[in-house]
């Protein structure tokens, strides 16, 4: 995920200019700014807050160029922390970009304001699959960006045979050779699929079930990892771990030996939406700004920066075959795909009690 | 307080005020109160679950404090019978790491200790049994030291250098061997700044958080990841974070009591 975004950033700076460049390739491409131009004052600012190393942010400058609005960008490295910075205040984000649980949180504690999609043309062409979400059911919140799933990454010359369970991240065969998630969530979620539970029980017993099963694990994981996966991995430091789609394609680009599967107890699928939260100086420009990454041309250089799916029908169609057809991106079949919901207190007080007492 | 001074400390006074007395005092209202803004103790009663880590750090900091001192006394009392220009290259190099971003630091430590990393490559190359330290608590200890280190040779070649070489030789002359002399002269005279070495590795080092992702595998809680965790954990729980937060203030201002009076009748300790 990181290196094409240096390599295009850098490609950027040695080539000024870039972002006319890319406004006049978006105005041939045939997309319609008209609309939006009416809007500008010339002293608009939209206040962005995304992922890290989740957008191709060339596509700001073309996006100001285009528009005259000015345009802030932030990053957050998870969604709790996106969601303390929006509750302790102090802040005026216009567009921010959580997870599906998490809008299912800000949702129930109504923090987010509802989208005008009259503003947002661009939403037709957003795959029905990831309309009405569960996290917004009533789809009035939010506009969906990337999505991905979660599966194992694993050296091919080193395992005794393809992995296809995530029973193999608790095989002592592999004691000392595996790499495990570095947060509650997706580490207690791995433990509970296995068991044949769902992501969002709530269910004590079933998740004190899932933590022994952690616990169990603990001495045959050589480390708890999220961004130093990726050395990790590419070095040959450790034979699996699971880690997200996205990256994992980014990781077997650099090491021909890595492959990736999503196993066959099924897994997690996960989508981070647009969503305005409460507070938002201009929610026009932030629509606008939705709909401009809904785009056909924002979302292929998305695609192509960051190297997660697509929720864009047309961006989904312009892919090359290879990539609809290899698996990891684009699984065939969803059944067995769960999505995280947002959970009660007490349940997420649980999880970190455990997790606590997991690393203690 | 001489009056003189009050203009010229006023830009630091109302730095101080802002970004260290508030927050203090900020952590204090939120270590007492509960989710519902009411007044408690129950963040404290909390804390008892969390024993193991406040011993897992203390014993982790007081381990690279130790470490420190052994490498760094001795390295200390060798510069300050040197000569200038030596002393000056030596102080370059104990200064150099620190002009790195510590992030970046603890990331190559990363790739040295690694399993396939360049020590064990080396290692391997020199037909040597390999090392295993990556993702232990030892790993943990030895990125603070390398980390703090310059933390416990400075304070101490200070005072060092400060010792009037006419106390040493008069030493000398009333018939002190090299040994009697170091011990009954110069190691209570460099007391005062070993007491403030030790306090400003024990501090960074107790309260240290990415040194122990990092190089400890995420596999140890320290109180700094604790700490982290009530802030951007599942739960946003500022109140518990911020009663971690000052126990282990207390705890800081204890062990530094601690020091002061030890160091009594010395020269004052340097307070960070």
């Amino acid at each position: 995920m990181k290196k094409p975004i240096i390599i295009l950033t850098a490609l950027c700076l040695l080539l000024a200019g870039c972002a006319d460049g890319a406004m006049r390739r978006l105005a041939d491409a045939g997309y319609d700014f008209g609309y939006t131009v009416e809007n500008n004052t010339g002293s608009t600012v939209v206040n962005v807050y995304n992922w890290g190393e989740y957008m191709d942010e060339d596509l700001n400058k073309a996006f100001e160029s285009v528009t005259g609005i000015k345009v802030n960008y932030d990053t957050f490295q998870t969604n709790e922390m996106l969601y303390s910075t929006l509750k302790s205040g102090g802040s005026s984000y216009d567009v921010v970009i959580p997870s599906d649980y998490m809008i299912g949180r800000l949702i129930e504690e109504d923090m987010l304001l509802p989208l005008d999609f009259g503003n947002i043309p661009n939403f037709e062409n957003v795959d029905p699959k990831f309309k009405n979400p569960e996290y917004d059911p009533q789809n009035l919140f939010s506009a969906p960006y990337m999505w991905g799933t979660v599966g194992i990454i694993y050296d091919t010359t080193r395992v005794a045979s393809p992995i296809e369970s995530w029973g193999a991240l608790f095989d002592e065969r592999y004691g000392g050779e595996i790499l495990m998630f570095d947060n509650s969530r997706d580490a207690i979620g791995i433990a509970l699929k296995l068991l044949g539970y769902s992501y969002n029980t709530i269910n004590e017993a079933e998740l004190r079930e899932a933590y022994d099963l952690l616990a169990e694990q603990k001495p045959l994981v050589q480390a708890y990892v999220m961004d130093q996966i990726f050395d990790k991995m590419e070095n040959g430091e450790a034979i699996l771990a699971p880690y997200y789609a996205g990256d994992a394609i980014m990781m077997m680009e650099s090491n021909e030996d890595l492959a990736f599967v999503i196993p066959s107890e099924g897994s997690n699928i996960f989508t981070d939406a647009f969503v305005i939260p409460k507070g938002a100086a201009n929610k026009a420009a932030a629509e606008m700004y939705i709909d401009f990454m809904c785009s056909y041309n924002a979302g292929s250089a998305n695609v192509a920066a960051v190297g997660y799916s697509t929720p864009l029908l047309d961006v989904y169609a312009g892919l090359d075959a290879s990539v609809k057809n290899d698996g990891v991106s684009y699984p065939q079949d969803f059944t067995l795909l769960e999505a995280y919901a947002n959970m009660p207190r007490e349940t997420r007080d649980l999880y970190d009690r455990l997790w606590t007492d997991l690393l203690r | 307080m001489k009056r003189r001074g009050g203009l010229l400390t006023g830009p630091y006074i109302v730095w101080m005020a802002l970004f260290t007395i508030v927050p203090m005092l900020l952590v204090v209202w939120f270590a007492f109160t509960g989710e519902d803004g009411r007044l408690t103790l129950d963040n404290f009663a909390r804390l008892l679950d969390y024993g193991a880590v406040f011993w897992r750090s203390l014993g982790l900091a007081a381990i690279a404090t130790v470490a420190c001192f052994v490498i760094g006394y001795p390295l200390a009392y060798v510069l300050s019978r040197e000569t200038e220009a030596v002393r000056k290259s030596a102080m370059l190099l104990i200064m150099l790491p620190m002009w790195i971003n510590m992030l970046l630091r603890t990331y190559a430590w990363m790739s040295i200790l690694e399993n396939n990393g360049l020590l064990n490559q080396l290692l391997s190359f020199l037909r040597l049994p390999t090392l295993h330290i990556i993702n232990t608590p030892a790993a943990v200890a030895l990125g603070m030291v390398y980390n703090y280190l310059p933390f416990m040779v400075l304070p101490v070649l200070t005072v060092m250098l400060k010792i009037d070489s006419s106390v040493i030789e008069a030493a000398q002359d009333l018939g002190g061997n090299q040994a009697t002399v170091f011990k009954r002269v110069i190691l209570p005279l460099s007391l005062p700044g070993v007491l403030s070495g030790i306090t400003m590795v024990f501090v960074p080092s107790v309260s240290t958080f990415i040194i122990s992702k990092l190089l400890g595998g995420g596999k140890t809680l320290l109180l700094g990841d604790l700490i982290e965790m009530q802030f951007l954990g599942n739960t946003y729980n500022p109140y518990l974070g911020s009663a971690i937060a000052l126990l282990m203030m207390v705890i800081v201002l204890i062990s530094m009591a601690l020091m002061n009076r030890f160091g009594e009748g010395e020269e004052e300790v340097v307070v960070l």
